[in-house]
């Protein structure tokens, strides 16, 4: 079973419409011992950063870390990704999880912001969640704080410089972008993600 | 690149997509679902769904629409019209809306998209305004229910609130070109793309491919909006797409 993590910021509908599209069993949680014991999870987020010390005041936060200890794969959604780095612009002084190394930060003043619509990656092919996806594809975007390149970096993309729109290192997997609004594309990312 | 958007809207009553010109002289134009289907799989980048109905009861109809339409669609899907409280706008959210476009509720209480933007983020908050052009230096005054209302506010002034409140896009309606297919409003457009650091969506008189060039190169859009043209099979959508990507403008195609 996917625990998609509920810590009450944006909207899971979608993405539970669409993990259903893709034949995964899931169910909305905002419970530490259903999270701990998830075969997977999501943590999705369209929210200010600052939204995840909801996580850490539910213990959610702790229950991610003992799946993720267990080797469960994890997938990051927006915010849920960008949270995966030490730390954000948007809310100095509020720790992410730290897995991968740097922090979120503003898009240029002279560029529109939020980044929103369909934007193309450039994608690393030994990334197992772009199994079948090539370079050039168009994804959904839409945030006002992105995170850098890194090692893990599976997937970029361009908006006033790269940023990471995918990332990717061991279990731990993780979209700038919403799969569960970017089509067919999307879909088969979430089907990787559930498959494995 | 970041592309621009194509974005199809159906215009709902009763649970059915119709199509008026000029606000008014409503024709029938099919299930919202099928039709939202059907924008998808010919290239859409997003569907937005506006309740015109002027009655409540036909209005009551709206939450559940909103689930049929939502339930085979995996791209962004919005949904406006006749939403006037943070309650009414949980409900469609909960029926399957990405996002939310308020135009006269705004207007009457612009506290209203701080409320919604706090709990499911400022990315989820259209504020939709239509335009009408007037004399003299104001240029353009916004208009609320439905069209009806004049409010007094000027365009540009009221769209730069709406992003101070936290507006993630403004929908920005002319109400002199609507469903004629005349071509965009470019002035209009343009001012407001200036005046504004959110995406502006264009939406009123989009006709031929001229059209939809014009509104992204001298109208600055961020996307354009249109309904008519594309529910009675006037132009194929993918065709239009392919056009403006021919035509330098860059396009979410193939896809």
């Amino acid at each position: 079973m996917i625990a998609v993590v509920d810590y009450r910021a944006g909207n899971l509908t979608s993405v539970m419409k669409a993990l259903d599209h893709v034949g995964a069993e899931a169910a909305v949680s905002d419970d530490p011992d259903v999270v701990a014991k998830a075969d997977k999870i999501i943590l999705p987020g369209v929210g200010h950063f600052s939204s995840t010390t909801t996580l850490e005041r539910a213990g959610l936060r702790a229950a991610i870390q003992r799946a993720v200890e267990r080797g469960a794969p994890f997938l990051g959604i927006c915010v849920g990704m960008q949270w995966m780095f030490e730390s954000s612009e948007e809310a100095p002084g509020v720790p992410g999880l730290g897995w991968l190394p740097g922090e979120c930060g503003r898009f240029p003043k002279d560029l529109k912001s939020p980044h929103v619509g369909w934007n193309s990656l450039a994608c690393d092919h030994r990334s197992r969640l772009f199994r079948g996806i090539p370079s050039g594809s168009f994804v959904y975007f839409t945030h006002s704080y992105r995170a850098p390149v890194v090692g893990a970096t599976v997937a970029r993309c361009e908006y006033g410089g790269e940023f990471s729109a995918a990332v990717e290192e061991g279990q731990l997997f993780g979209v700038q972008f919403h799969p569960e609004k970017s089509g067919a594309v999307g879909l088969k990312i979430l089907e990787s993600f559930c498959g494995l | 690149m970041l592309t621009k958007r194509i974005i199809a809207c159906l215009d709902v009553t009763g649970g059915r997509v119709v199509k008026g010109v000029q606000f008014q002289q409503l024709r029938d134009a099919g299930d919202p679902g099928e039709l939202a289907a059907a924008h998808s799989a010919a290239g859409a980048d997003e569907v937005v769904l506006l309740d015109i109905s002027a009655s409540h009861e036909k209005r009551a109809t709206l939450v559940d629409t909103v689930r049929r339409t939502a339930k085979q669609l995996f791209i962004p899907f919005t949904v406006g019209g006749g939403i006037r409280t943070l309650d009414e706008a949980i409900a469609v959210f909960d029926a399957g809306a990405d996002k939310i476009s308020i135009n006269s509720a705004a207007l009457a209480d612009p506290s209203l998209i701080t409320r919604i933007g706090d709990r499911y983020g400022s990315q989820a908050v259209i504020v939709a305004i239509d335009a009408k052009r007037v004399g003299g230096a104001a240029g353009f005054e916004a208009y609320s229910g439905g069209g009806r209302n004049p409010t007094g506010r000027g365009v540009v002034e009221w769209a730069r609130e709406a992003e101070k409140r936290g507006a993630g896009e403004i929908l920005l309606t002319s109400m002199d070109r609507d469903g004629t297919g005349a071509g965009f409003d470019c002035d209009l457009t343009c001012v407001i793309s200036e005046a504004v650091r959110i995406p502006v969506i264009a939406s009123g008189g989009g006709g031929d491919t001229q059209s939809f060039i014009d509104v992204f190169q001298r109208g600055q859009a961020d996307a354009a909006l249109a309904a008519s043209i594309f529910h009675f099979g006037l132009r194929h959508l993918a065709d239009l797409k392919q056009e403006l990507q021919t035509a330098g403008i860059p396009m979410r195609w193939p896809c």
